[in-house]
């Protein structure tokens, strides 16, 4: 094996343990997704029926939902290179004779392992919960939620790069991922909203994964498969950019 | 002879601030060369240049015959490095963490278990292997650090502040090992430290740096007889008396009286007891007593930056500070 693919494979590894190793936090970020489908979802079950929706009010939100927990998750995976700054972890990788793109990746595939092992248990959870899934393809699936997974953890290392402290996180949680969650379409079709924010939505790369998402899990979605992923595998590359970009001007 | 580190005018400017003004150093291959100077005076600016985190302003350096500029990976390859913060993945265990290293430095996997058990028992960490580092202590933390850095054979280990925070009885066990490195191994080692004592019992040179700038560089013993020898302190009734009396004498170069006692500069205050005793003897003079004090590198800082070094013992909170300004806050 290659020296940087060495590199790469114990940097996933690295952060598989710690994912295993936290018992806690990976209850702790299902336990928000688990309200949002057993108290929302069933509560407006029999209530809610708007046009774009197929289903009951719970199986719709279901592929929403999903991708809040990608979106969550790896947003804060990604964002922990602060953290391995703060332990003094980081500078024991930067100094390493490998590239500093080599560590991108290798974090980027630990934590989008992370986020998608959080995103099948969460799926699992909604079955336990009622949810009729009507899968597409389980191999498809996975991969969506890789992409997903990669492109959000990429630009929580971008944004991480630049950021001070932990702190700031909370910024980023409430001016970006609170936004890109709502105007997603993951808790109602857009279509019942103005015009207005379904045009702002446009720029939303969530409303691509939901839809993405949606169709793969439910079968139908009100935007073509092929536009969503096409859109998404655009938002990976960029991010995956802005990541090496960042990343690569940390202390130099 | 090859030098194992060879600086060349190397200076690193921040917007207001020249951390490290000019520096021109040779280290030999083999040697333990420290760098002593108060916090803030460019140690840890120096050392990260030397090891390829941080670009010098101007200027160039050579770490184990590779250029710093167009050969990075060969000086990050033949290098090793203990930072003054910790830097160990505290979730993983001990195995795991020198596993993680050896895989980033491309060593192959029957060769990196191999050397992990070796360098685990250099420091004598075996038993705590597959233990998650959490629950380490500072001391065994620094015994970690030391094992990582050694995984992939370093030709030349760097040491920032190897000590700090440490109590007595660990600091001393890390000097020891430190000296082991030297000896059996034949690593070059420089090292940064604020502490006098560490400086003068490791070090075979020392090179005494502050505001940027090396201010003078030899090995302790130089530095310390550089200061003109040894002070004598010498309680008698007939102070006025003796101060006469050894006046002229070969050796003796400056006589005073503080408090009451007699105190001179001389060369090898051993020897020269003696003689002021028998001079003294010759004179009918009583002395009481006689005190010999050699200079300590304490007094050859005070003398070249004409201030001493505060040891300060830096609570919590003031740690975590000075980690965040050390780690990449450009404020």
């Amino acid at each position: 094996m290659s020296h940087e693919l060495l590199a790469i494979y114990f940097l996933w590894k690295r952060e598989m343990i710690r994912f295993l190793r936290s018992k806690s936090r990976i209850i702790g970020s299902l336990a928000m997704p688990f309200f949002f489908l057993a108290i929302l979802g069933t509560g407006l079950s029999g209530a809610m029926k708007l046009p774009g929706m197929n289903g009951n009010y719970l199986e719709f939100i279901t592929p929403g939902i999903l991708g809040m927990v990608l979106l969550f998750g790896s947003m804060f995976l990604g964002i922990s290179v602060i953290i391995d700054r703060q332990f003094g972890f980081l500078k024991e990788t930067l100094i390493a004779p490998v590239k500093r793109t080599t560590l991108v990746i290798g974090k980027t595939l630990g934590n989008s392992t992370a986020a998608v092992i959080q995103g099948i248990l969460m799926l699992l959870l909604s079955v336990f919960l009622g949810v009729t899934i009507q899968l597409q393809d389980i191999l498809f699936t996975i991969l969506l939620m890789f992409l997903i997974s990669s492109a959000f953890v990429c630009l929580g290392i971008a944004i991480a790069s630049k950021l001070e402290d932990m702190h700031g996180f909370q910024l980023i949680m409430n001016f970006l991922m609170m936004p890109m969650f709502f105007l997603s379409g993951a808790l109602f079709p857009l279509t019942s909203a103005p015009q207005i924010i379904q045009t702002i939505a446009y720029f939303d790369p969530m409303l691509y994964a939901v839809e993405a998402l949606r169709f793969s899990l439910l079968g139908y979605s009100s935007m073509p498969i092929l536009i969503s992923v096409s859109i998404l595998i655009a938002f990976f590359i960029a991010t995956t950019f802005l990541a090496a970009y960042f990343f690569n001007r940390i202390e130099s | 002879m090859a030098y194992a580190i060879e600086t060349d005018n190397l200076t690193k400017k921040f917007s207001d601030l020249t951390a490290v003004d000019n520096v021109s150093l040779k280290v030999n291959e083999g040697e333990i060369f420290g760098l002593l100077g108060p916090n803030g005076a460019g140690k840890t600016t120096l050392i990260s240049m030397l090891v390829t985190l941080k670009k010098p302003t101007s200027g160039t350096a050579k770490v184990n015959g590779f250029d710093i500029h167009k050969n990075p990976d060969g000086v990050r390859k033949s290098i090793g490095i203990i930072f003054q913060d910790p830097s160990l993945d505290e979730e993983l265990t001990a195995f795991e963490n020198l596993e993680l290293h050896a895989a980033m430095y491309g060593i192959s996997k029957a060769e990196r278990e191999k050397r992990i058990i070796e360098v685990i028992e250099t420091v004598e960490l075996k038993d705590r292997l597959n233990t998650v580092v959490k629950t380490f202590s500072g001391g065994m933390r620094r015994r970690l650090e030391i094992a990582r850095a050694l995984l992939h054979y370093p030709k030349v280990l760097f040491l920032d502040e190897p000590t700090i925070g440490l109590d007595p009885q660990t600091r001393k066990h890390v000097w020891d090992y430190i000296k082991k490195l030297k000896e059996e191994h034949g690593i070059t080692i420089l090292l940064t430290t604020h502490y006098m004592d560490e400086a003068d019992s490791l070090c075979d040179r020392i090179a005494i740096i502050d505001q940027g700038k090396v201010i003078v560089l030899d090995s302790g013993k130089a530095l310390k007889d550089s200061l003109g020898g040894d002070t004598l302190k010498i309680e008698t009734n007939q102070a006025e008396k003796l101060q006469n009396a050894l006046k002229g004498m070969k050796g003796v170069k400056d006589t005073k009286i503080l408090e009451g006692r007699l105190q001179l500069r001389v060369e090898f205050g051993e020897k020269k007891i003696l003689e002021v005793v028998e001079a003294a003897k010759k004179n009918n003079i009583e002395i009481l007593s006689v005190g010999l004090h050699k200079p300590t590198i304490d007094d050859v800082f005070l003398h070249y930056t004409g201030k001493t070094i505060r040891e300060e013992t830096l609570s919590g909170k003031d740690q975590m500070r000075m980690r965040r300004k050390a780690w990449g806050h450009k404020r």
